[in-house]
């Protein structure tokens, strides 16, 4: 796959000793990262100051905090926990069964036709959501889906009888592991194919079993990817808002959709800045999810060294 | 190891630069919304309809928003209006809720894109009047006092009363709202919205009140009526839409009459879908229209208007089994076969005031989630 | 070896099962939306489809947006992130953080933002749907970065850039000749995620009344709920397909790359 054989040194990634020729960057050196950064700042990093500096104005346009505490309180606090819960749970279970999904493609034929199809699909499927998404899983497993009549007409299961719980949060994870699994796939996949198959026979050929390979190579090589593929994910699942949007129409369990609820809202008006508010606790959410996952990178490396 | 001089100074950089774009303001505006057109109260002001029709086929395009084609027959009204006057319409966000119409004025302001004319329900109309210009239709004098705003900033054009549409194939007529209780309705009962938070929804809530003992004053028998429908598993929280209605996964759905009339028209052979207007809970609301202060094409947005209170218009909303704003007026002019076709509605019609909407509201936010949750 | 059979129980497991689960609902998709009257079968769903010229038109400023923003982002990212490993370590938890924060904040929100910055975007370009470029770049950024990222990892760089370098390479020449062909996987990735990203995208190409793919299949979903579920059933196939073929255009670079 490559033309150059790599001097098999520490995993790429972590920050070298000293970079590069000289000590400290010229700054010539800091022109390459503008262009990305001016085009970043512009269409990112100001419209979301636009958006949070609304969270500190209320509906007069003077300053607040008002909507700051409410964030503490009642049913947006709930909804904060319920969106952690959900997407946390979605990222891992997303993670792992992407993850297998990736390992049965990458030990595979890499020209070949499984892998082709699944990658192709997965890329599809990644981004495939909203209406179309939460209407076909009505359809397959809704109160009149195709699955439940069947387990209902012939193995005479009711999967309802409990509850209606394809509207709540296991109805939501079960709908956001559809896009979360093939994510995990695109963004894992070539992490894996970075295992060369030499690593594996040199183990075996130094008397290594599976868990020795997994323990010693495979696991430290891999876990920074999954480990920042399991923080997109959770992100991805703590924005998500088209497709629970579309299936959850009463009420507002999760933070994006109380943020629609505030900005378009035609019963209770004047809510904007409180929904402004609420971007900004999203943002601190995912501040702290990514200090987190910095944290665990830090300490799986001691470990494993 | 981290260069935290280095990277401050970054900071600041995109900081800067971040701040320069800030400071810039919005673009200059591109059409003259000063122009004859944009400032026109009545035709008579641009010099007579002819000189409305010319000025507005000059501009040669319309920006609607939030209107759906099976919204009292939106989708008709709009080809009628492009074949009729040779203007192009261009119909955006369908599924736009009132509040969001005027976030997009907002949002798009000065842009050529922006809405020229909205569809509003009564409180976000009173909310926004400073965005609207007045202007008042040649039919203005037909138009009930109550449903118009003095200025001419917004009225009335269409209404409805809150309905209960259902596949008669899969359950029993329903002759009361109480009956949605029983068995039969396990797991079929669907809302459309959340009534905190779509007006037709809220509506429904009121409707059920009417039906439970309550009055326009007092909303909380609608929400014990649905937290009874709720522990009974009648009820269903997905948002019925045509295919929800379609596909059999939302049987009975509680919405604006004429919007479940579209359904039975639409499902003709494939779906047996009937409409009842409860008869001891007849809700009726209008619907406003306004034109947008900021419009870029005023004087098409002014054509509109006129079109829409014209005999034409008028009798278009009707086919749509929604009762036009003109009704009582026109008598011999109504298309009677589709007047023939509304729902009945007969003894009391309820119309809640803005007070009493207002009131209804405090009560529901307060209540509504704990009762459905 | 005991140990080779199990990896290929449990591969065949995973695909069956993973496959299953996704087959399904894009099963009951398709048997939606070929219902007939009175419970037959029937196209006609799919057939009506072709009568929608808006739909066509749509499509073709969908496919231009998804090529213009995967190549903005590809320009964007590989050589800023190259660098980055390479010169500027320090910021490297800055661009993490910058290519995670489209996430952070649902798309209803950030167009509030964005409207002020559309207004003068297309004041200066026009009103034409291709101006979305900048705002899809934006939004595939989480996910390219990811990709990229681990396929920047899997290499080792520094040695890779050091012994071009050595050998007389400009940096262009490092980069073009040297870094992209080994990250291949991650940039076929990165640019599959963001022409899927592209052609299913709604709510901000909606909220700025756009006319882009989604919005027209949303618009046509409202008249007719067979033809919605058929053309969105379509779009996935549509996009399969497309991305199944980009699977392809790296192969052919392949062969002139592997030389020894």
């Amino acid at each position: 796959m490559t033309s150059v054989a790599p001097v098999a040194t520490t995993p790429g990634g972590s920050t070298p000793k000293k970079s590069g020729a000289a000590g400290r960057p010229s700054a010539a050196a800091w022109l390459v990262a503008v262009p990305f950064l001016a085009f970043v700042g512009i269409f990112l990093v100001y419209p979301t100051i636009l958006v949070l500096f609304g969270a500190f104005q209320d509906s007069n346009g003077g300053l607040t905090l008002d909507n700051l505490t409410t964030l503490f309180t009642g049913v947006v606090f709930d909804a904060f926990v319920r969106s952690i819960e959900l997407s946390a749970l979605t990222a891992v279970i997303g993670a792992v069964f992407g993850a297998l999904l990736t390992w049965a493609v990458a030990v595979g034929n890499p020209e070949g036709m499984l892998r082709r199809v699944v990658v192709a699909a997965s890329g599809v499927l990644a981004q495939f959501g909203g209406v179309p998404l939460a209407f076909a899983f009505l359809a397959t497993i809704g109160f009149e889906g195709l699955v439940t009549k069947f387990l209902r007409d012939n193995v005479g299961i009711d999967i309802f009888a409990g509850s209606a719980w394809l509207f709540d949060l296991p109805g939501l994870t079960l709908v956001y592991t559809f896009f979360q699994i093939p994510l995990m796939v695109i963004v894992f996949l070539p992490a894996l194919d970075g295992l060369r198959p030499q690593w594996r026979e040199a183990n075996a050929s130094l008397g290594g079993t599976s868990w020795t390979y997994w323990r010693h190579v495979g696991g430290p090589i891999l876990t920074p990817p999954f480990l920042g593929a399991l923080l997109l994910l959770f992100a991805n699942a703590f924005s998500a808002y088209a497709t629970a949007a579309a299936l959850v129409s009463q009420g507002s369990p999760i933070v994006p959709l109380q943020i629609r609820g505030f900005l378009t809202g035609e019963v209770v008006l004047g809510q904007e800045n409180l929904g402004k508010a609420l971007g900004l606790g999203m943002v601190i959410v995912v501040s702290i999810a990514m200090g987190v996952n910095v944290l665990l990178q830090r300490r799986v490396a001691k470990w494993v060294r | 190891m981290l260069k935290r001089g280095n990277v401050t100074t970054k900071l600041i950089g995109v900081g800067a630069l971040v701040l320069a774009v800030a400071a810039c303001g919005a673009p200059p505006a591109k059409e003259t919304q000063t122009g004859a057109a944009g400032t026109a109260k009545s035709a008579s002001d641009l010099g007579g309809m002819d000189k409305l029709v010319e000025a507005a086929k000059k501009e040669g395009k319309l920006n609607v928003i939030a209107l759906p084609p099976d919204w009292a027959n939106y989708g008709e009204i709009i080809k009628a209006f492009e074949a009729k006057y040779g203007i192009k319409i261009d119909s955006a966000q369908p599924d736009a809720s009132s509040q969001e119409e005027i976030n997009a004025a907002k949002q798009l302001k000065g842009n050529d894109r922006a809405p020229d004319v909205f569809d509003l329900g009564l409180n976000v109309a009173l909310a926004n009047k400073d965005l609207f210009a007045p202007y008042k239709v040649s039919t203005w004098d037909d138009i009930a006092k109550e449903l118009k705003d003095a200025d001419g900033a917004y009225y009335g054009d269409y209404g409805g009363f809150m309905s209960i549409g259902y596949d008669a194939a899969k359950v029993p007529a329903p002759t009361s709202v109480k009956d949605l209780l029983k068995p039969e309705y396990k797991g079929k009962v669907a809302l459309n919205g959340d009534p905190t938070q779509a007006g037709a929804a809220f509506n429904g809530v009121v409707m059920a009140s009417l039906g439970n003992g309550g009055s326009a004053d007092d909303i909380a028998p609608g929400v014990e009526f649905f937290k009874q429908l709720k522990q009974a598993g009648n009820f269903q929280p997905v948002d019925p839409s045509p295919a929800t209605i379609e596909s059999g996964q939302t049987p009975v759905v509680i919405d604006w009459d004429y919007t479940n009339a579209a359904q039975t028209e639409k499902l003709k052979g494939k779906m047996d879908w009937k409409v009842v207007v409860p008869a001891e809970a007849q809700l009726g609301a209008y619907y406003n229209q306004a034109i947008s202060k900021d419009a870029p094409h005023p004087a098409a947005a002014r054509l509109w208007q006129e079109f829409l209170y014209s005999d034409e218009g008028q009798n278009l909303y009707l086919k749509g089994m929604s009762r036009p704003v003109r009704l009582e007026k026109m008598g011999d002019k109504a298309d009677k076969a589709a007047k023939d076709k509304l729902p009945k509605t007969d003894g009391k019609q309820v119309f809640q005031t803005q007070a009493q909407a207002d009131k209804a509201k405090a009560v529901l936010t307060a209540t509504w989630a704990q009762a459905i949750g | 070896m005991g140990s080779l059979v199990k990896q290929r129980v449990l591969r065949t497991v995973v695909l069956l099962v993973l496959g299953v689960y996704f087959i399904l609902p894009l099963i009951a998709m398709a048997e939606f939306s070929t219902r007939g009257k009175g419970g037959s079968r029937s196209l006609e769903s799919w057939t009506s489809i072709v009568d929608d010229d808006g739909l066509m038109e749509a499509l073709v400023n969908s496919l231009l947006l998804s090529v213009t923003s995967a190549l903005l982002m590809l320009v964007l990212l590989v050589p800023t992130m190259a660098w980055i490993r390479l010169r500027l370590p320090q910021l490297q938890r800055l661009v993490e953080f910058l290519c995670l924060l489209p996430l952070a904040i649902p798309a209803i929100v950030l167009v509030v933002g964005m409207a002020p910055l559309y207004a003068w975007v297309n004041y200066f370009l026009g009103d034409s749907p291709l101006t979305l470029t900048f705002a899809y770049t934006i939004l595939v950024l989480p996910f390219a970065y990811r990709a990229i990222d681990a396929g920047l990892a899997a290499i080792d760089l520094k040695t890779l850039s050091e012994a071009a370098r050595s050998l007389g390479a400009s940096w262009f020449t490092v980069l073009w000749k040297v870094v992209v062909p080994n990250i291949r996987v991650a940039l076929i990735g990165a640019s599959l995620l963001s022409v899927a990203l592209v052609l299913g995208e709604f709510t901000i190409a909606s909220l700025l009344n756009f006319d882009t793919l989604q919005v027209q299949v949303n618009l046509l979903g409202k008249r007719n709920a067979g033809v919605s579920i058929a053309v969105s059933l379509l779009c996935l196939l549509f996009a399969f397909v497309l991305l199944f073929a980009l699977s392809y255009v790296g192969q052919r670079r392949r062969q002139t790359v592997v030389e020894e």
